[in-house]
């Protein structure tokens, strides 16, 4: 293994310049809400690193988190896989099939022993001896167990592999349930959303393939620095709430004019995302950009949440922000979250205190 | 020696699928079985919901095809409720499954496909200044110098000499069925990583209109971005006047000239890559164009409506069947008619009360679930009783192939002009007689032809937006029938499109306001769906029979027939319930 050229040899190999690298540091670090200056220490710390080996297992999923993280432009995919990381075994890219597949997949367990990252998409079925998903004749439960063993760290990509998602909802036919239902001796990210935004997939493997380390997670296990804050809190509409200002009906005038759509069941208050701030596909837009309510998929058992037209229910702590105009237009329609949402926005908070470069050469090893 | 191939996992398609393979003694293949591996059961997750719902749900069938269930939903429960939708509504949903289409079948060629074709390790012999040579004598593409391709391969280089191959690690690499020279290995390479980087830019279409890709919203009654044009009403209200226009929403005067660019990258990088490299590429595997050809029936229910879907005439992909590859006589089809599509389990991991023979159509569905296979781990499948969670679909009992092949034999068999130069361009280029068409490379030639015919067609369907927008239509939603105390208190309805990998209908039936029961029949359980009760094989079955394996520890072959349908796994498996529940029974008024 030690002959494997290093990442900054393997760019410098491809005749990447040390310029051209260190702006490849200076955007992940960007993209994780870091400060500039701390792209020289990701620099160093990736250029001290192999390229990680990566397992990704899919299990119940429908292959959209795969697809999300090739829509990635910060890194690109093409830079994840050929320059950053090692992708050794992923069913939807990956040339190797069946039994060529499988033993690669065996051998990269074996000789990176307690060093690959893990990563997991779809849910894991656990009703009836797990028959209601198999791969290569094993059940998920049994592939994801002798996978997590010998791995150093695992990322639940999806809210299917992080909470359960679509197939744990009611009445969850096959007992799907999620990695960390499961894996109890291993550190997991959860990676929510349906799927998750691409940048927020590859911002976060960069945070672990830079500092080594897991990043700090909320109570939920996803990492603060994306999911610490509400889509409410950072909509572009925000103002709009604030005003009383509602979208009455898709495509009515306060539609047009870009209102909010609280009203038509936006779960923006209620869920935890990047989607205002990073939006999706390089910046283009992002559903309530595009006129829909946001569905609250980052969130665990949102398809179980109520209709996705129905008003939620708002966080008391949000109530004393509002005008008195919001709360005249009948804008709370209850109250009920509360206690946990605050929890988590307290931790996001403290995420976003700027890292010292002290603490980034103490993390990167 | 006779021997059993097992390929588990089949990996670059969407989704758990399983090929188990008896060969004779020279190898050749004698008996096939298609198995899906996986189940979630969200047809039994929608019970009881409500309809506008549905397609969020649906949708999560499938993220590779990422539009067309929440799209078949969507239009479904628009079908039940008689729920008109505006026209421009009809435009954007027209771009988003051709734009889905282009990006989907380009995806596809690189990405899942090409490593079948391509020697990834080959590339590193070729010469750069050939292979550039080589690429500008198929296509005018502006990447294609000497120094392009010396880059590429000194990437390529760096990367296999890390040791590391990461996701070309275990390919079939020196393999003998791989035929390209290695300048064409080198171009194919450039063009893998090309299209990785362009499909990037494709996929932003769905994101205007649908907010996000994958998975785009969409709203039954029209499609949710409202068109913010022009400055807007100050509205009532306290505190300052915000105003509409052109921030208001991602479908404003940039969001539409971002649809036109992407329009525009999309038709170039069909016209100067994927076509000439189909081609190009398909040169080299003749012997491809008299296997893999299936069981030569053929099935659209049509779509890309003029104004709306009851207009099938107006369809620019018609609907219709093509029986025994007679390319004469095309016979019309019904999707609400209970004797002709039926789904059959005989083979499958589920029971009919009626028995294990009887067919049934969807609106008829029953699902008990009955795993009845090998206790995992295990090493082969029971193919003879039952091994797949896919049921068996047939049209008037026959197997039909949905997809990119039969799409392009029908419109070439109903006169569709474009289609027909494409193809005779195709087959003469390539040296090829018409039954070309009926075999593993004339599946995957199908695939690039169609594209370049949705591609053309995007201009037209954003031209009539735009008019329509010049002249002050603006509407993108019909809020008539959104409120659930307008519906009937039931009814039913059928909501169908061409997805890209064929065929896809969704049926509803709604009771009080909430989903009765949801059955969804998807392209790739026609095509991958196991043997039914009279023994027929499914297509993908039907394909792999007569193929010669080289090396049975390398079956590549396999690989070959199976990616040229572009599995999609997740979407072929049906309903699932724990309890062995039988599921609502529905007859048609």
């Amino acid at each position: 293994m030690s002959k494997r050229p290093t990442v900054a040899e393997h760019l410098a190999r491809q005749g990447v310049s040390r310029r051209a690298f260190l702006k490849f540091c200076a955007a992940t670090a960007s993209m994780m809400a870091l400060p500039p200056g701390m792209a020289p220490a990701i620099a160093e710390a990736l250029g001290q690193r192999r390229r990680p080996a990566v397992i990704w297992l899919s299990f119940q999923e429908c292959t959209g988190c795969t697809e999300s993280l090739t829509r990635s432009h910060s890194p690109t995919i093409e830079s994840l896989i050929f320059d950053v990381i090692s992708l050794d075994y992923h069913h939807t890219l990956q040339a190797a099939a069946g039994d060529a597949a499988e033993h690669h997949r065996e051998r990269v367990q074996e000789e990176f022993a307690g060093e690959y990252l893990l990563i997991v998409d779809g849910s894991i079925p656990i009703a009836d001896g797990g028959v209601y998903s198999t791969i290569a004749g094993m059940t998920n439960l049994q592939m994801l167990e002798e996978s997590a063993k010998g791995a150093a760290a695992i990322v639940a990509v999806g809210s299917c592999a992080a909470f359960g998602g679509i197939p744990k909802a009611n009445p969850n036919p096959t007992g799907a349930v999620s990695v960390a239902d499961i894996i109890k001796d291993k550190p997991i990210i959860n990676v929510s959303g349906c799927p998750p935004i691409p940048v927020v997939i590859t911002g976060v493997l960069a945070h672990y393939l830079t500092f080594g380390t897991i990043p700090e997670l909320d109570k939920l296990g996803r990492p603060t620095a994306f999911y610490g804050e509400t889509i409410h809190d950072r909509c572009y509409r925000r103002p709009f709430y604030d005003q009383g200002k509602f979208a009455k009906s898709f495509d009515d005038a306060g539609a047009r004019n870009g209102w909010c759509l609280y009203e038509l069941g936006c779960k923006g208050p209620t869920t935890y995302n990047a989607c205002a701030t990073t939006k999706w596909n390089e910046g283009t837009s992002w559903p309530v950009e595009s006129g829909h309510g946001c569905l609250g998929c980052s969130e665990p058992d949102f398809w179980d949440a109520g209709s996705f037209y129905k008003a939620v229910s708002m966080p008391i702590s949000d109530l004393g922000k509002l005008g008195l105009a919001a709360a005249a237009a009948g804008a709370v329609a209850g109250v009920a979250v509360g206690l946990h949402n605050r929890h988590v926005k307290a931790g996001a908070k403290a995420a976003h205190k700027p890292l010292t470069a002290d603490e980034l050469e103490g993390d990167k090893s | 020696m006779s021997e059993r191939i097992v390929v588990d996992p089949i990996t670059r398609i969407e989704g758990h699928l399983r090929i188990e393979a008896e060969t004779s003694d020279d190898g050749v293949i004698q008996q096939a079985s298609s198995s899906g591996t996986m189940v979630r059961g969200i047809e039994i997750i929608l019970q009881g919901r409500d309809p506008r719902d549905a397609w969020a749900f649906a949708q999560r069938i499938c993220g590779v095809c990422t539009l067309v269930h929440g799209l078949a939903s969507v239009r479904s429960v628009e079908d039940a409720l008689d729920y008109p939708i505006p026209h421009n509504a009809q435009l954007i949903r027209n771009l988003m499954i051709a734009g889905q289409y282009v990006h989907d079948h380009v995806m596809h060629f690189y990405h899942l496909h090409a490593l079948d074709w391509v020697d990834v390790v080959s590339a590193l012999k070729a010469d750069p200044k050939a292979t550039s040579d080589l690429a500008q004598s198929i296509s005018n593409y502006s990447r294609s110098s000497p120094g392009y391709f010396s880059d590429m391969q000194k990437k390529l280089k760096t990367f296999v000499e890390s040791g590391q191959l990461g996701i070309f690690s275990n390919g079939y690499w020196g393999h003998p069925a791989y035929k390209l020279p290695p300048e064409a290995n080198l171009m194919a390479v450039a063009h893998y990583l090309d299209a990785l980087a362009w499909q990037r830019d494709a996929a932003k279409l769905l994101t205007i209109f649908g907010g996000k890709n994958p998975h785009p919203n969409f709203l039954v009654g029209g499609s949710p971005s409202p068109i913010s044009i022009h400055p807007g009403h100050e509205g009532k209200g306290k505190g300052p006047h915000y105003r509409g226009g052109g921030g208001a929403t991602a479908l404003n005067l940039t969001g539409l000239q971002k649809v036109q660019n992407i329009i525009h990258s999309m038709r170039d990088f069909v016209d100067q890559v994927y076509v000439p490299d189909t081609l190009a590429i398909a040169g080299f595997y003749k012997d491809w164009a008299h296997q893999g050809e299936g069981i030569g029936n053929f099935m659209t229910y049509g779509d890309f409506p003029d104004k709306d879907m009851a207009d099938i005439d107006s369809f620019l992909v018609p609907r219709g069947v093509i029986l025994d590859r007679d390319l004469s006589r095309v016979h019309e089809m019904d999707l609400n008619a209970d004797d002709q599509i039926q789904e059959f389990v005989s083979h499958s991991w589920y029971d009919y009360e009626a028995g294990q023979d009887a067919g049934l159509h969807p609106y008829q569905g029953e699902t008990k679930l009955n795993y009845t296979g090998p206790k995992p781990p295990y090493d082969y499948l029971k193919t003879d009783e039952r091994y797949s969670w896919m049921k068996s679909p047939r049209w008037r009992g026959k197997p039909m192939e949905v997809g990119p092949l039969a799409r392009m034999l029908m419109l070439h068999a109903t006169g569709h002009k474009q289609a027909q130069e494409l193809v005779g361009m195709t087959l003469k280029t390539l040296d090829l007689p018409v039954e070309a068409l009926f075999s593993t490379l004339g599946r995957t030639a199908a695939r690039t032809l169609e594209t370049k015919i949705m591609v053309d067609a995007m201009q037209g369907w954003y031209d009539q937006l735009i008019t329509n927008i010049r002249a002050g239509v603006l509407d993108t939603f019909n809020d008539q029938k959104w409120e659930p105390s307008s519906w009937p208190k039931s009814c039913q309805g059928v909501g169908f499109m061409e997805a890209p990998r064929g065929a896809l209908a969704h049926w509803v039936v709604i009771k009080d306001g909430l989903i009765d029961n949801y059955q969804a029949v998807v392209p790739s359980t026609w095509n991958a769906g196991p043997r039914d009760s009279e023994g027929q094989d499914g297509p993908y079955e039907a394909a792999l029979k007569g193929h010669r394996l080289h090396d049975a520890k390398q079956p590549i072959e396999i690989l070959r027939t199976i990616h040229s349908f572009d599995p999609c796994i997740a979407c072929a498996v049906h309903v699932s319930d724990a309890e062995g529940e039988e599921l609502v029974q529905v007859k048609v008024c």
